[in-house]
């Protein structure tokens, strides 16, 4: 059964793990795409491709072979960064999202500790970090870290009861006092989409710094960083099609080329004399060794799928399989939604709960039945413990599911019930 | 059906009817323990007497929040260790620990695990076995606390 926009039929022939089983047979449906989505062979013929013909470390040697894969490791730089509307220089390549946030935050601790040069970064005593009761660890642990090795303060945003953000408080939370603010795009437990332009715009009013946790949004709909206005967004490849191992960081130019280094050593200097050295300039400052290169290709063919289908297509599609996950479970009794129950300003995690029956035990049944999900606190403990729930399970749409998966997880959920009994 | 084997009967029944379950006074050592993945947690208080391997454990007691898994697995360990010696408390958590461990290949031993053996469908499933130690592992730990 298609849903919407998207030739699912064709796609999942793009998709090999999709057609294996799952405990004795069963067809896998696959809604953990959340935590690392699966990646189409084109991904992994890029990857292939280019360490049978052109493998070598990049910016370093000067032959043929380092040539072709300087070319190719830039070309795929171009073709994210043309993904989320920025330019090829404020693309940073890391190990995943969370080195992304960690970049800026070590990057602003080493400020800290510098000269004048980098006062735009410096943090001490009196100073405040704001962040989300919404977030991901990877965008709460790095601030809380860097406010303990600082001195500043750690302030947030509260959570509403269906796991929206609650900005009622903007005006006390982002003051003058302010130096940044770090909030998720999406939430990757209720799906809550932020209003980005609202809380960039208060802080710019105060000239405080923005960080995105793009995770979740990048590789579901269409997003430009330059018309959000934030200043630097951290993305994972793996979650988009890509492979694991290489994320993203975004930093408008004028602040990239501005703030010092995190990890410093290979290619990522100007001048090295033994008394000291000077750094090269963006994005090269933040890519010590030798990077990730087959990932980068990989996560480039992967931004060529997207692209192939459309962004607005993929997102039109998930928002059609939120619609129906919601509408399904709804419809179970004991079923609670963790999240909002409207398909508004919302993307594909459908977290929930059921009455009387703990998390990872639904999550067995359910892996039982073929239908992968996640079960836990997804990395956002203070977000459940907001919500005073343990745990939650969550299923999370993506372009290759379709209308028949929530079919099969509602299925299961119902399985699960009568198999403990409530 | 493998479900059918991790969820014993045995199992659901300590789920649903947990034994010695609450905080009771008087204690040696209370521990808070977390199963960091999956926010399953677990306080839980020893009462001991005497000292080394021949002390006895007069009373487990706890609070515990998580799956089946975890909440039987504890439920069964204080069946298992109250009114033995820390000794012979440690022999079984070396047994069941063997068990979970085993990836379903170890034959448990009824005459020392009792209830316990109903775990043995929990070993395949490599995921749960943590919520299976969450308890013994927080057991093991208030003990050493005692004894340091």
């Amino acid at each position: 059964m298609t849903s919407t926009s998207l030739d699912v039929a064709a796609i999942r022939k793009d998709f090999p793990i999709l057609h294996r089983t799952i405990r004795d047979g069963k067809p896998l449906v696959y809604l953990d795409s959340g935590a690392t989505s699966q990646r189409p062979v084109q991904v992994m013929d890029a990857e292939r491709h280019y360490l049978e013909t052109s493998n070598a470390a990049v910016h370093r040697s000067s032959h043929q072979l380092a040539e072709e894969a300087n070319d190719a490791y830039e070309g795929a730089r171009a073709k994210i960064a043309a993904l989320v509307g920025v330019g090829i220089d404020e693309v940073v390549f890391t190990k995943n999202a969370t080195e992304s946030i960690n970049l800026v935050a070590y990057a602003m601790s080493n400020a800290s500790v510098a000269g004048p040069e980098s006062e735009r970064f410096k943090l001490g005593p009196g100073d405040v970090i704001v962040t989300t009761e919404l977030e991901h660890h990877a965008n709460l642990v790095p601030w809380q870290e860097l406010c303990r090795r600082t001195g500043a303060t750690l302030k947030w945003f509260g959570v509403t009861d269906d796991g929206r953000l609650d900005l009622s408080d903007i005006d006390e939370l982002i003051t003058e006092n302010t130096k940044l603010v770090a909030f998720t795009h999406q939430s990757n437990v209720t799906g809550a989409i932020t209003p980005v332009r609202e809380i960039v715009e208060k802080a710019q009013s105060v000239g405080a710094l923005t960080v995105l946790d793009a995770c979740q949004s990048v590789p579901h709909m269409p997003v430009d960083f330059m018309r959000l206005g934030v200043d630097f967004a951290a993305f994972s490849g793996h979650k988009m099609l890509g492979p694991s191992g290489v994320g993203v960081l975004y930093g408008r130019h004028s602040l990239l080329a501005a703030m010092p280094p995190f990890i410093t050593g290979g290619s990522m200097i100007e001048i090295v004399k033994m008394e000291g050295s000077t750094y090269a300039p963006p994005p090269a400052r933040f890519e010590a060794g030798v990077p990730m290169t087959s990932q980068v290709i990989g996560l480039g063919a992967a931004v060529d799928y997207l692209n192939a289908l459309g962004m607005e297509n993929i997102s039109a599609h998930e928002h059609a399989l939120t619609e129906a996950a919601i509408a399904a479970l709804r419809e179970i009794p004991g079923v609670s939604i963790v999240g909002p129950v409207d398909a508004v300003d919302r993307g594909a995690s459908v977290a929930f709960t059921i009455e009387g029956i703990h998390p990872h035990d639904i999550g067995q049944v359910l892996d039982d039945q073929g239908v992968e999900v996640r079960v836990g606190h997804h990395c956002a403990w203070p977000l459940h413990r907001r919500l005073n729930i343990p745990a939650s399970v969550r299923a999370t749409f993506y372009l290759y599911n379709d209308l028949d998966d929530v079919t099969a997880l509602a299925k299961a959920v119902v399985e699960a019930k009568k198999f403990f009994g409530v | 059906m493998r479900l059918d084997q991790m969820y014993q009967e045995i199992i659901l029944d300590h789920y649903r009817n947990p034994h010695h379950r609450g905080l009771r006074e008087p204690f040696e050592a209370e521990v808070h323990h977390v199963n960091p993945t999956c926010g399953d947690e677990v306080t839980l208080r020893v009462h001991l007497e005497g000292a080394g391997p021949e002390a006895k454990v007069l009373d487990v007691s706890y609070d515990a929040q998580g799956c089946s898994i975890s909440q039987a697995a504890t439920s069964v360990l204080t069946d298992l260790v109250l009114n033995k010696t820390v000794g012979e408390a440690f022999e079984k958590h070396q047994a069941f620990l063997e068990l979970m461990q085993g990836r379903g290949q170890v034959e448990p031993d009824e005459d020392v695990l009792e209830d316990g053996i109903a775990f043995a469908g929990v070993a395949k499933y490599p995921a749960r076995v943590k919520c299976a130690l969450l308890g013994w592992m927080a057991f093991k730990d208030a003990v050493a606390r005692v004894e340091s």
